[in-house]
Formats: C-alpha cells, sequence, structure tokens
C-alpha cells in the first residue's frame, strides 16, 4: 500500500506524454505537401538591408526577397538573366549597357526601372549609410571618389538610366567579373519610396525591412520575422519570373549550433541542414549517403606569417615550415570532410588552377632551416600559433606542431582567442603564425590575389613585393583571359616562392538535403537558388 | 515593513551604478570592436560607422550620454542589428525567457519539495537513497549533457516531443522546462530534505503526533511551513540564475529568448546590447533577492519583529 503514491506518479507520467502524441506529422511532411521549404540558416541575420548586412545567413535570405540585375544557374554558376533580360559589353569591356525586363516589379507592383538601380547605388554609396560592402561598387567609374566626397555630383558617377529600361554603367576598367559582382547584395536594388517612407537615402537601421513595410523585387517577399526564431518568406505573385516559383514558403530557421541544426533535421523539422557537425559527417556517410551533399568550396584554409618578425622574416624559414607539412595527413586523418590539400592560395577551377605549388619535402625543410642558421632547429625562437577558438582549428594546430617538431626539431606553442580579439591581434599584426581563411566573393582568382597586395586591407602578413603588386595591376586591365591568367599564375608563383602564407585545404561543405527537395543545387561558391526549387510527398 | 523595503531600495541604486560604469568601461577595453570583420573594410567606412553610434567622442562623453538616455529609459539602438533597439529586444526576448524560468521553477518546487519531504520522512531508507542519489546526479549533470540526453530520448527516439522551437505547440515547452530546472529540483530536494529533518524532530511535531494527526497533515499544516523556510531563501538567487541562466537551454532548444541575445550581444562587441542585459539582469536580481526577503519576513514572525526594529 505503500506504494501507491509511486504508481500514481508513473502512471500520470504515461498518461501525460502519450497525451503528447507520437504520430504528429513532422514540419517537413507538411512543408512537402503544402510546398514551404525549411532551411536551417546559422546565425540571426542582422538585417535584410542589403547595403548594410555582411553576412551569410543575411545573403541567403536576401537572394529570396532581392534579385541583381543578373542571377547566376547554381547548377554551373553560368550567369543567367535577372532583372536585365540581356546585355552589351563594349570591344574595351568598360562599357556595360543592360536592357531591364519590361515585366521587372517590385512586390507591391510598382515598377522596376533603370533609375532604381541608380538611386540603389548611389544609395550604397552614401558614406553616412556605413555600407562595409561600398567598396565592391569602387569599379564603376568615379564611385570610389563619390564614396570619399571628392566628387558630390552622383551623376558623373559612371551609372546612367538611358531611359526607362534602359541601364548604362561604365567600368575603370574591363572586370570580367563584374557581371558575377551584380547578383551581390551590395549591388541589389532597393525600393525608394519605401526606404524615403521611413528617413533619407542614408538612414540606417529604419524599419523599412520589417515585414510589414518591406518591399523587395526577389521571387520572394518577406512574410513574417520573429528574432532568434524565424524569418519566412512567400512566393511573390509580382515577381516577372513568377511562372518559375513553384514554392509557396521559404522558413528560414536561425539555428547557430550545428548539432541543433542536426537534430532538427534528423527530427523532420528541416529540409537543409546547412552544416553538419564534423563528427556527424561519417555517420551520414554510412547510414544516410542519400541526403548527405559534400562539395569543394572556392576558399582556402591557410596560415598567414607575420613577415616583419625574425625569424619570419627569413623567407627559407618560411619556406622551410612551409615544406614540413604534410597536407595529405591533415586532410585525410584531422578534417576528414571532403578537403583537399592546398599547394596554393587559390583553389583550382575550371578557368584557372595555378601551376606553381608548395611541395612536401621534409628534407629540403631541414637543409633550409639550416641555411638561415638554425641546423636541426637549435638556437630556433619559439613561435606562437594563433587561432580563434575552435576544436577543428585546434586540432589542426596541434598537428601542425607535431609536424615542425618531426620535420624540423621546432617547437611552437598554440594559443586561441576569442574571435573578435583574433580578428584585432591579426590586424594590428600582433601576431607570428596566424590561422586564416579565404572565401572567394565571386568566381574569380582576383578574389584571392587581390588579398596579398601591398598594404592591401586584408593582406595582414606585412609582406610586399612590387612585381606582384604590378601583376595584379596587369591582369585587371588585361582584356583577354589567357593574358590575365597569365599574369594571376605569376603572381601565384611569388607567393609560393616567398610563403608569406601557407595554404593548408580547399575547403568542402558538407550538407544534408532531405530527399523530398527537388532540383536543389550545391556548387562551389556555396549559392543558393530557389527558383526551380520544389518538394515532393515522398519520405526523406 | 515598508522601511525595510525602502531601505533595501536605496541600497541597491549604487550597486546598479557599479554595475553600469563597470560593464560600460570593460566593454570597451575588450579587445575587437562591434564593427570588426574577417574582411577588412576601409578606414572611411569604420569611421561612417564609430560617428553613427557616437564611438568618435572622447569616452567621458560617451559614458555621459548613455546615462543621460539610460534615465529616459532608452537603452539605444543595437550595434549588431541596425533596425532594432536594445528595448525593444529586451521586450521581446524577456517575456520567453521568463515564462521558461517560471516553468522550469515550478517543476523545480514540485518535484524537489515532494522528493524532500518523502526522504525525510523515510530518513536512511531506500527511499531517501534513490532520491538523494538522483538529486546528486541532477546536480552533477549540466544542462547542455542533460538538453541533448533528454532530446535523444524523447524527441528523436520516441518520438514524443519536438525537438526544438517555442510555442508552436504545447509540447515542445516541456523539455527546456525539465532540462533548466532539473538541477534546481535537485538542489531544492536536498534542501528541504535538511530542514524538514531539523523541524520533524522538534517538539511540536512530536505534540502534533501525540494528539494523533495523520502524517499527511502534520507535513502539510505544520512541518512544511518551517521546512520550506530555507528554500524560500533559496528561491530568489535561483529565479535570477535560472533567468540569467536560460542561455544554453535557449540554445539547445532554439527559444528565442533574452539569453540567447545576451551571450551573442558579448561574442558581438554589441556594446549597447550587452549593457542593456547587463543592467536589465542586475535591476532583476536584486528584485528577485528582495522579494525573497520580503516572503521570508512574511512566513517568519521572528524576523518580522527583527526587520521592524531595523527597519
Amino acid at each position: 500500500m505503500k506504494n501507491i503514491p509511486y504508481l500514481m506518479l508513473c502512471l500520470a507520467a504515461v498518461i501525460f506524454f502519450s497525451a503528447c502524441s507520437s504520430d504528429r506529422e513532422t514540419p517537413v511532411a507538411i512543408g512537402n505537401e503544402q510546398q514551404i521549404l525549411h532551411v536551417g540558416n546559422g546565425d540571426e541575420p542582422s538585417d535584410i538591408d542589403p547595403h548594410i548586412t555582411t553576412g551569410v545567413p543575411e545573403f541567403h535570405i536576401q537572394q529570396a526577397v532581392f534579385e541583381g540585375l543578373v542571377s547566376k544557374d547554381p547548377k554551373n554558376l553560368a550567369i543567367v538573366p535577372g532583372v536585365a533580360e540581356r546585355w552589351e559589353v563594349s570591344e574595351d569591356g568598360r562599357l556595360y549597357t543592360f536592357y531591364l525586363h519590361p515585366e521587372a516589379k517590385w512586390s507591391n507592383g510598382d515598377d522596376l526601372v533603370a533609375e532604381d538601380f541608380v538611386w540603389s547605388w548611389q544609395r550604397a554609396l552614401k558614406p553616412a549609410l556605413g555600407n562595409q560592402y561600398a567598396y565592391s561598387l569602387f569599379l564603376i567609374k568615379n564611385a570610389e571618389a563619390f564614396y570619399t566626397g571628392d566628387i558630390t555630383d552622383f551623376s558623373e558617377v559612371g551609372v546612367k538610366a538611358l531611359d526607362k529600361h534602359l541601364l548604362q554603367v561604365e567600368l575603370n576598367s574591363p572586370t570580367p567579373y563584374f557581371l558575377q559582382l551584380l547578383d551581390h547584395h551590395s549591388l541589389y536594388p532597393v525600393h525608394r519610396p519605401t526606404i524615403e517612407k521611413f528617413g533619407s537615402i542614408d538612414a540606417r537601421g529604419t524599419p523599412w525591412t520589417r515585414p510589414e513595410n518591406f518591399v523587395g523585387n526577389g521571387p520572394f517577399t518577406l512574410k513574417d520575422w520573429v528574432p532568434n526564431q524565424i524569418i519566412s518568406v512567400k512566393k511573390n505573385p509580382e515577381y516577372w519570373d513568377a511562372e518559375s516559383i513553384k514554392l509557396n514558403e521559404i522558413h528560414f530557421h536561425p539555428v547557430q549550433q550545428s548539432s541543433t541544426e542536426e537534430r532538427m533535421f534528423r527530427a523532420g523539422q528541416l529540409h537543409i541542414l546547412r552544416q553538419l557537425p564534423t563528427g556527424k559527417i561519417d555517420v551520414y556517410r554510412k547510414e544516410h549517403p542519400e541526403v548527405l551533399r559534400t562539395f569543394l568550396n572556392f576558399a582556402t584554409y591557410f596560415y598567414r606569417f607575420n613577415t616583419t618578425k625574425p625569424p619570419l622574416n627569413d623567407v627559407r624559414v618560411r619556406q622551410a615550415l612551409a615544406y614540413s607539412i604534410d597536407r595529405h595527413q591533415i586532410t585525410e586523418h584531422v578534417t576528414k570532410g571532403g578537403q583537399i590539400p592546398a599547394y596554393a592560395l587559390t583553389p583550382p577551377s575550371e578557368f584557372y588552377t595555378p601551376s606553381a605549388k608548395m611541395p612536401y619535402d621534409p628534407e629540403k625543410a631541414k637543409a633550409l632551416l639550416a641555411e638561415a642558421g638554425y641546423p636541426n632547429g637549435e638556437g630556433f625562437p619559439k613561435l606562437t600559433i594563433l587561432y580563434n577558438t575552435m576544436d577543428e582549428h585546434q586540432k589542426i594546430a596541434l598537428v601542425i606542431q607535431q609536424m615542425w617538431k618531426q620535420a624540423l626539431n621546432i617547437d611552437v606553442t598554440l594559443e586561441n582567442q576569442d574571435w573578435k580579439v583574433f580578428l584585432a591581434s591579426q590586424r594590428s599584426m600582433n601576431y607570428e603564425i596566424s590561422r586564416a581563411s579565404w572565401l572567394g566573393d565571386y568566381y574569380d582568382p582576383n578574389t584571392f590575389l587581390d588579398l596579398m597586395i601591398t598594404d592591401g586591407g586584408n593582406n595582414e602578413t606585412g609582406w610586399s613585393n612590387a612585381r606582384y603588386d604590378e601583376l595584379i595591376q596587369l591582369a585587371a586591365n588585361a582584356s583577354d583571359p589567357t593574358e590575365r591568367n597569365r599574369y594571376f599564375d605569376e603572381a601565384e608563383s611569388l607567393l609560393v616562392d616567398e610563403v608569406p602564407i601557407l595554404p593548408i585545404y580547399t575547403y568542402s561543405w558538407n550538407m544534408a538535403v532531405a530527399t523530398s527537395v527537388k532540383e536543389w543545387h550545391n556548387n562551389v561558391m556555396d549559392y543558393w537558388s530557389y527558383k526551380n526549387v520544389y518538394l515532393t510527398s515522398e519520405t526523406k | 515593513m515598508f522601511g525595510f523595503i525602502l531601505k533595501r531600495v536605496a541600497q541597491a541604486i549604487p550597486v546598479i551604478l557599479i554595475v553600469i560604469t563597470a560593464t560600460f568601461f570593460m566593454v570597451r577595453a575588450a579587445p575587437g570592436g562591434p564593427f570588426d570583420e574577417e574582411r577588412a573594410v576601409p578606414p572611411e567606412v569604420t569611421k561612417q560607422l564609430n560617428a553613427r553610434y557616437n564611438l568618435d567622442a572622447p569616452v567621458w562623453q560617451q559614458y555621459s550620454d548613455y546615462l543621460l538616455n539610460l534615465l529616459r529609459g532608452d537603452f539605444g539602438p543595437s550595434f549588431k542589428f541596425p533596425s532594432r533597439s536594445v528595448d525593444e529586444m529586451i521586450a521581446a526576448g524577456f517575456p520567453i525567457t521568463f515564462e521558461l524560468s517560471m516553468y522550469a521553477i515550478i517543476f523545480a518546487l514540485l518535484i524537489g519539495v515532494v522528493a524532500g519531504v518523502i526522504a525525510s520522512l523515510r530518513a536512511n531508507t531506500l527511499q531517501d537513497y534513490v532520491p538523494m542519489s538522483a538529486a546528486m546526479v541532477g546536480i552533477c549533470l549540466p544542462s547542455f549533457v542533460l538538453g541533448p540526453l533528454l532530446l535523444l530520448s524523447f524527441g528523436i527516439w520516441l518520438d514524443w516531443l519536438p525537438v526544438s522551437g517555442w510555442g508552436y505547440t504545447p509540447g515542445d515547452k516541456i523539455l527546456p522546462s525539465i532540462t533548466l530546472g532539473s538541477s534546481y529540483a535537485a538542489y531544492i530536494a536536498r534542501i528541504t530534505r535538511g530542514s524538514m529533518l531539523e523541524v520533524l524532530s522538534q517538539d511540536y511535531i512530536r505534540t502534533a503526533r501525540a494528539k494523533g494527526l495523520s502524517t499527511f497533515r502534520i507535513v502539510t499544516v505544520h512541518a512544511l511551513r518551517g521546512g520550506i523556510t530555507p528554500v524560500i531563501s533559496f528561491l530568489g538567487p535561483a529565479m535570477a540564475g535560472l533567468l540569467a541562466g536560460s542561455f544554453v537551454v535557449e540554445t539547445i532548444f532554439q527559444i528565442p529568448g533574452l539569453g540567447r541575445f545576451y551571450v551573442q550581444a558579448a561574442f558581438n562587441r554589441d556594446y549597447t546590447m550587452i549593457l542593456g542585459c547587463t543592467i536589465f539582469f542586475a535591476v532583476l536580481i536584486i528584485i528577485f533577492n528582495l522579494l525573497s526577503d520580503i516572503v521570508l519576513v512574511w512566513l517568519n514572525p521572528r524576523l518580522r519583529q527583527d526587520s521592524v526594529k531595523r527597519g
């Protein structure tokens, strides 16, 4: 009889839990029927104003609710029409004429015209707006001068509306990747009347991006936004190509932790798992290969050397450090997520593959170190590898520490810092060796090689080479692709010879996509396109 | 009583001022600014942004401007979320964190007090050892372990409850509340057991027993009133700890509460958001401590006399 309260408690628990019903329909199953796509989307978006944000999660939403002059085919990244239905390029490659789609409209039904682009780009270049990506417009004639205040009349900047549907853009130099940049959020058009309703052209942080106020021009438009919970977008019936949109809604879930995201995917709350936790990749490979998508990224993981600090100011020391890294060991046994060893800064691509290679040659490394005055590592000062706090970076640093000990008999220490502290240390050159990565902004070698020009904002190694700067400049003015690649290749060899940076691997991305999602294509730029995506009712 | 409250409120003001001042200067002293990104931006851009958010003014002026705005109840705009104000984000996130914490504390009280009472009645038997060992495990098991464990069992294997979200279905509030409340339940169980054992050995309990009252009546009417006092004084700090410490649970269960905003703000160097949340939580902690003191005084006549004398 004593046990009656316990039995009652157990009974209550059973009733309670079974009331929570086990045959709930998952959001994915409901979404499949109603064409609602659920996507894991990383951090909470800071905003969706395309001229203010800087992050990838924001861009994923902007790609749904805005559209640039051109768009990309997610299968092969080929340029396809966006707001512009066609365009012409002058022979010298500096003058572009865009013919806007006559049916192009804003989500409130207003016509989208050439003047909208002129006004939007003027806004993007207004200093008071605080656009951190303003420089991506600097390849337009006089854009930089307007930004810095050297000219104040925007009509002097190389962008003009010739008539309602005709837009002309004049560049500083022939820029083969200009069309690609048009798809970047900093060049998206914004709706003037909406923005002016809430403030001046350069008012930062007005509520125009709230769902109740928002007007965009993408295939979808903003429906709902609950911070840290969900951003949802719905089909935009005013979109010029509304027929090719099959989804009714996309729900972007801001999930910071990849382990949480993975559980949501398994429980049928997400169609798209943006980033599989490293530890789970093997499990998915074996048990759910049908949902796993592994693909290379146009991005490089590398180490920076502070070339102003001895002994790293000696090129032989840097070479010795570089030649003693066995990258295969790292990609096969540490990262294990489909990464490939990188022997140069620019990742290989179908249009350019660097010919120079930083070899793995521990014997040569030893000889170089001896030549630099440290035979068998004797007298070599203790250097520190700096990285931002994260398990993956620590593992790699540990392996590299081991490799240097084995090949060169030198000791290095490891130091981790919180992200913002790490950025500040790197920027102020307060480091010796530092972990780094670069994700291409556009699909062209220039996005990588431009990093290392003298005093470039992202150089951060103190390295400088006049010939290198000249080559990057020559490439910028070259209109022949073969000639341009030759300049890039020579520049790349300079990097490989002088080793201001130590490339380690080319990134790969591991995503999981439910099998009910059709026409979802992955590519090296991790560029998302929702236009033709649709859902079938089959289970995952 | 009124004098007592007034005195405590007066004591709180300098505490809050110290919190504001220390936080204000500490966030600015931390390396890395709110607008530092992996990609270096041209210096002109940084200059514009600093001007926009008053970061180019001398620090003492920023400080006095901040205090003046604070007097008007304005925590300022968030640096990370340009179109949102700190006030707005606290107003959006706090009710959720509060709701979660209330469920957690109710869960903790229900389980903790019942387990503690049972254990104290059957001291040094199996019915004491089992719940008390469970409590020990509960105290030791951090929420970032318990949360995923519960999720895997009830969310994925049994598929009874959703693994994330808040407010979509009533079921999605169960696991986070249990995760957040369990270690407090464990503490409460141990505290209850200890103080109940003490109370049960008192003379007036023996008298009650001698009068032939049932155990149930002795516990609920006579013993619990005294036995629960330490639990009440524990509740104030516990509630504050729950509110400020819900971050882990909010992250695991994907709950849009204030805890997540707060911790993200620190990583983002979102100065105004860090300050706003810190001040807000400081005030809350002071309020909850005060409330638990008031309840304590009200429950315990001896303290009431004291507070009248002191107050």
